[in-house]
């Protein structure tokens, strides 16, 4: 859909300036449009929706500097939900899930679904199973809403380190995400 | 955690994204493999400063322009596919165009030399050697296009393999010129091609594996 597709770049080129509302306005809207093509897909597995939604998320997360002002988002968005998707099904060797329908990218901005389902696992369960140095600057920063100064001063970890902490241990968090429970 | 609380803790306090940081790291992988290659070129297969003085500059010329068109157009290209959702595009004539016309050049050259001569100039003196001297100079840069692959988010790994292994392939083989004393189109047509594609057929197989994120 050309508008979604017009607002959400715009919210993520802010988001990426540094406009953190607008950041979180573009992963709420992006999450239903996400939940909506993943759950189309995995209507076998109706289970794995949230927790693909959620990996799906990190992963734009993680690598939005990847994204190329230039490029459409939906290409952007739907090459991230694709690969996470045929990991997912690649990973639990389904293979008569494959037969169902990939390549419809056009339509992932044209549907969305707000109402999430529950996820199986508990991101902030594995968040504690993080390294001090990488749990630590997220707990205080992502979730009590510290700044990073604050942090720093306040686990005696020196700024860049807070910084180096959260990206990694997002990267970290993702990639548990994929190992099997 | 639900969905909107992981969609709170993404958001905030989210640093701006550092694109200096991706071309830092391509500046100092490239760099650094570029220079091993050399490295190697020089001390192990040995360099030719004498000879290039003496080769027919036009030949010399079409030699390093070949190279150099392709790995300039393998490394852009492989980065595209290095990155969600692009496509190598009008990128891929960068590829095919060269290789094309030095095929063209080569079938004019086989077609004006007389018949006995024909063979020779497709097989040089090197002809054995070449292509596993290019895919050995390749390596280090092989290594070093799959690391910077992998710091960034390919989704079609086979592809984005293959390329990144083009692009280090014709990287070799340019460094390889400066030992290589061939010079006639159809021995660059066929055994440097074949050389360049050695790494991409590793980069094909290995991509869905060391590419994995």
């Amino acid at each position: 859909m050309q508008s979604s597709e017009e607002r959400l770049r715009g919210l993520l080129i802010r988001g990426l300036a540094g406009d953190e509302a607008a950041y979180h306005v573009f992963l709420q809207d992006l999450s239903a449009h996400v939940r909506a093509f993943l759950r189309k897909r995995l209507s076998r597995l109706p289970d794995e929706v949230e927790d693909l939604v959620q990996e799906t998320l990190l992963a734009v997360h993680n690598q939005r500097h990847t994204y190329d002002p230039q490029q459409p988002l939906t290409a952007w968005v739907y090459a991230l939900a694709r690969y996470k998707l045929v990991d997912l099904l690649r990973r639990r060797a389904r293979r008569d899930l494959l037969h169902d329908p990939l390549d419809e990218e056009s339509e992932l901005l044209a549907v969305s679904d707000s109402e999430a389902g529950e996820a199986k696992r508990d991101l902030a369960r594995l968040l504690d199973t993080l390294p001090e140095r990488q749990r630590l600057p997220i707990v205080c920063v992502k979730l009590e809403g510290l700044s990073v100064a604050e942090t720093a001063r306040r686990t005696g970890i020196s700024e860049a380190s807070v910084k180096v902490g959260i990206h990694r241990g997002l990267k970290a968090l993702a990639a548990r995400l994929r190992t099997p429970r | 955690m639900k969905t909107d609380e992981l969609v709170s803790l993404l958001a905030r306090g989210a640093q701006v994204a550092d694109r200096g940081a991706a071309t830092r790291r391509a500046a100092l992988a490239l760099s650094g493999s570029g220079l091993l290659a050399f490295a190697f070129t020089a001390t192990v297969l040995g360099l030719r400063p004498g000879w290039f003085g003496q080769a027919p500059a036009s030949a010399l010329f079409l030699r390093e322009a070949y190279c150099t068109c392709l790995s300039v157009a393998g490394l852009l290209a492989a980065r595209r596919l290095a990155l969600p959702g692009r496509r190598v595009g009008a990128l891929a004539w960068g590829l095919v165009l060269p290789i094309a016309l030095m095929w063209a050049l080569a079938l004019f050259t086989l077609v004006q030399a007389p018949a006995p001569a024909r063979l020779g100039l497709i097989l040089g003196s090197t002809a054995a050697a070449c292509p596993w001297l290019i895919a050995l100079v390749a390596a280090p840069v092989f290594v070093a296009l799959m690391w910077l692959a992998r710091g960034l988010a390919p989704t079609r790994l086979a592809a984005a393999g293959a390329l990144a292994g083009f692009a280090s392939g014709a990287c070799g083989a340019l460094i390889y010129t400066l030992h290589c004393p061939e010079l006639a189109a159809p021995f660059l047509a066929v055994w440097y091609l074949l050389g360049m594609l050695i790494p991409t057929a590793v980069g094909f197989f290995l991509g869905p594996r060391l590419l994995r994120w």
